[in-house]
């Protein structure tokens, strides 16, 4: 029952988001701003988390062809695959679910301990819509993100297997360009902008709704990266049944 | 002029108000008193509109709030000026973003006008050389100061104060008190404070409202409750040793 009820106000604040808007001078600053908070401040850990495992993918995918049947440039298909279909649009949003959604509910929840929320309200301000649209405007560009993160997951692969002198550089090249399917990059960005969206509710509905001090803050926080990691893994496994399926 | 009438509030089985029945003047520094528990808060936040009523009625300017449609409600809640216990600002604001905000979100002042409006209020409330700090920046009494800026920046109708005096020093507490009063005179503001503070009652109280177990135990004038053989307003205005005393000289001084 308390499940129900949770997912019945989850959908009525996404019902609230889009009422009475702010201003669109204060909207586009806040926009900007979240854009700044959520996107900018996230590309250095994707980064650096792309690299890596990108070029941990295409290690793993190496060593594990003893066979000599199998060609070498299975490791640059392998690690395209992988980083395209999974890595880069559902690793790195799990891993966004503990940055951005543990920003997010810890920003909005400290709003509501400390009467902001009521002060916007008392205004005559939609609180939701203010709070919450912009996040969901700026996560729009969160493609930019996984976009990022597909790119740096092939390069470290790259590096990683012709340094490591797992393949030659032309080898992994051929295997990144064989039996490429266009609508796998489409499929990972569809994925994407759905889980975007998640990213942006999710947190924020846990925030909005805390009751409680400091303490609750914190707890909101947890409980809001559980429930986004567990809406991600499921819309991915719907969409891949869907469009892959 | 707020007229409330009948206002009934429960939260579960917990019955918090039972039938509130009074009314807060414009022009007039108006006070809720009452021990803690007592339903001042939920009886300021219904005022407010953050809490439905179950029962009962609100009306502002003998429009109830009950029969207003959200245009309606909105724009009354655009004549309306808060000061929060904790003073309530944004933390991601300037002290002159936080006053200005208001102005932002519901006039077409241009920026110039705006800076101007906020320059007179900040130093309507002695508040000069803070405009680009942020609110972790200054000290408890400044915020309470700029939270009054940002309520009284936009000319409201109604002011209304939760706990204005909680965690200031008597001083500063007097400052408070004494600017919320003027502001309630030069303005012609329906003000009304929730307050535990005794100070506060005899010095600004014009209407006291005093609140015991959900229900309107007392009310009248800070003249009045000097008079008042109410047992339980003497209880806990007149709890301290001091107030006693100061209570009993008024009394043998009139006889």
């Amino acid at each position: 029952m308390t499940y129900l009820t949770a997912i019945g106000g989850y959908f009525l604040m996404i019902k609230n988001v889009f009422r009475r808007p702010t201003k669109w001078s204060i909207l586009k600053d806040l926009i900007f701003k979240e854009i700044e908070d959520l996107i900018y401040n996230s590309m250095g850990i994707v980064i650096f988390i792309s690299f890596f495992v990108g070029g941990v993918v295409a290690i793993q995918t190496a060593l594990n062809i003893d066979n000599p049947l199998i060609p070498k440039y299975l490791v640059g298909f392998a690690t395209r695959q992988s980083v395209i279909l999974e890595f880069a649009p559902t690793f790195t949003s799990i891993i966004m679910a503990g940055k951005m959604g543990s920003y997010i509910t810890s920003s909005i929840g400290t709003m509501r301990v400390t009467e902001q929320i009521d002060a916007l309200e008392v205004m005559g301000v939609n609180s939701i819509n203010y709070l919450v649209l912009p996040k969901i405007i700026a996560l729009m560009l969160y493609p930019f993100v996984v976009a990022t993160s597909m790119f740096l997951g092939i390069v470290g692969g790259w590096a990683a297997s012709v340094y490591g002198g797992y393949s030659n550089s032309a080898d992994f090249i051929f295997g990144l360009q064989d039996e490429f399917i266009p609508f796998h990059v489409t499929y990972a960005f569809i994925k994407t902008i759905l889980f975007a969206f998640i990213l942006a509710t999710i947190p924020s509905y846990h925030g909005y709704f805390m009751r409680g001090g400091a303490l609750e803050v914190g707890k909101a926080s947890t409980t809001a990266f559980v429930w986004t990691s567990i809406a991600i893994i499921l819309v991915n496994y719907l969409t891949t049944q869907l469009l892959l399926g | 002029m707020i007229e409330v009438d009948n206002l009934r509030k429960s939260f579960g089985d917990t019955q918090v108000l039972k039938g509130i029945t009074t009314t807060f003047e414009s022009g007039k520094t108006n006070l809720i008193i009452g021990q803690s528990g007592s339903g001042k808060t939920v009886f300021l936040k219904s005022l407010l509109g953050l809490h439905t009523p179950d029962d009962g009625t609100i009306s502002y300017s003998g429009k109830p709030y009950s029969e207003m449609d959200i245009d309606e409600r909105v724009g009354l809640r655009q004549k309306i000026g808060m000061v929060f216990q904790g003073s309530a600002l944004f933390d991601s604001m300037t002290v002159e973003e936080n006053v200005m905000f208001p102005l932002r979100m519901f006039t077409k002042m241009s920026k110039s006008e705006r800076q101007d409006r906020a320059d007179m209020v900040l130093k309507r409330v002695n508040l000069v050389n803070a405009h680009k700090r942020f609110p972790a920046e200054i000290s408890g009494g400044m915020q309470k100061r700029v939270a009054i800026a940002r309520a009284i920046v936009n000319r409201p109708k109604y002011l209304f104060c939760d706990e204005p005096n909680s965690g200031l020093d008597p001083k500063t507490a007097i400052v408070i008190d004494n600017l919320v009063n003027e502001i309630t005179k030069e303005f012609e503001i329906t003000t009304v404070i929730n307050t535990h503070d005794m100070n506060s009652v005899m010095e600004i109280g014009e209407k006291i409202v005093f609140l015991r177990k959900g229900l309107k135990e007392w009310e009248g004038s800070n003249k009045e409750i000097f008079k008042t053989d109410n047992e339980a307003v003497t209880d806990f205005v007149y709890s301290s040793d001091l107030f006693k005393k100061v209570r009993q000289m008024y009394i043998e001084e009139r006889n």
